[in-house]
């Protein structure tokens, strides 16, 4: 149970990786990884709507943010592994090659790919997310009060 | 999940469910006419037609009855994945599957009200086979009179009586659909 619990927790956080990764940057990694396997569709790339809902500091009630476009697809490959995929945007190749990836990553290549595709990914976001941070963290103010000497 | 839950969908949704729509509609507006539909397939022992009246008829706003007999695991499932419609019990369903004993007694199920005919459930019969001889129909969409091979006659002459409220069937055996609205006359043969 726990082993099976451990393996969710890390196929989420690949997928999310995959659904938040920029279109070109995924292609150009995919390209440069090894050979794409054969694959059939179980469910072809369609673009749709989703809301996004949100909660005032993660604990607060519900609100509902806006919509936003995302691509879903799921396929098969040919050794049996279910791939599925949800990414921003209407770009049904990335949609396609987020599927490959999920799919891939449950073969015995998963290694290989954690290594050329996913750890690439994983740095720049952090890294983008760290420049974005700091960027912001620039702003800061700090609000303090002086003490008043009328009393 | 299993592999058979998620196979069987469209392989080209907006083509596919366009002619399974179009077959769907010229079979309740010919009542007894026969269509023959393809490109869906769901668990057995549900059919390839009524597969492909789901998968065009139903979404996340069709609340679902499965009666006792296709309700299995394999179906909830392919029916998560490919429809995502909401699984009810018999009386709050607007679509309903199932084989005619199943799906009996037919009083459960919703027949619209006065101000709102249209909230009435639609039911989807598995048939063993499906022909037009049987049962004499008659009314709107019926140039003279039709025949259908229809489960039996007494309930249909009751639903009709019911007009303008009352429920709507379709009729799957393999590829082949046909439809009886509830305006149509039926007699027996």
């Amino acid at each position: 149970m726990a082993k099976a619990e451990q393996e969710k927790t890390e196929r989420q956080a690949w997928m999310g990786l995959l659904a938040k990764s920029s279109p070109a940057r995924l292609a150009a990694l995919m390209d440069k990884a090894s050979d794409v396997p054969d694959f059939t569709w179980l469910r072809v790339p369609e673009a749709g709507g989703v809301m996004v809902r949100g909660r005032m500091g993660g604990t607060g009630a519900p609100f509902n943010l806006g919509e936003m476009t995302v691509t879903r697809c799921a396929l098969r490959l040919e050794s049996g592994e279910v791939g599925h995929a949800y990414v921003q945007g209407r770009d049904k190749a990335h949609a396609q090659r987020a599927a490959l990836v999920d799919a891939m990553m449950q073969t015995d290549r998963a290694s290989d790919l954690r290594a050329s595709v996913l750890d690439p990914l994983e740095a720049e976001r952090e890294a983008q997310i760290a420049t974005r941070a700091a960027k912001a963290a620039a702003t800061k103010v700090d609000f303090f009060t002086m003490v008043r000497g009328e009393d | 999940m299993q592999t058979e839950a998620l196979t069987g969908g469209f392989a080209n949704p907006p083509i596919d469910s366009a002619a399974g729509f179009r077959a769907a509609l010229n079979a309740m507006a010919r009542p007894g006419k026969i269509e023959t539909v393809s490109g869906g397939t769901a668990p057995a022992p549900v059919s390839a037609a009524a597969a492909v009246l789901l998968l065009t008829l139903c979404d996340a706003e069709t609340p679902l009855y499965l009666a006792p007999g296709v309700d299995s695991p394999a179906m909830r499932d392919w029916g998560a994945f490919h429809i995502g419609a909401p699984l009810v019990k018999a009386e709050e369903a607007q679509f309903a599957l199932g084989d005619w004993a199943a799906l009996s007694p037919l009083e459960r199920f919703r027949i619209g009200n006065a101000e709102y005919p249209d909230r009435s459930a639609t039911l989807i019969v598995e048939m063993p086979d499906l022909s037009n001889n049987g049962a004499i129909l008659s009314g709107p969409g019926i140039e003279t009179t039709a025949q259908l091979s229809l489960p039996e006659v007494e309930i249909f002459r009751a639903n009709r009586a019911l007009f303008p409220l009352g429920l709507d069937f379709y009729f799957c055996a393999g590829e082949r659909l046909a439809a009886l609205p509830r305006s149509t006359k039926v007699e027996a043969a």
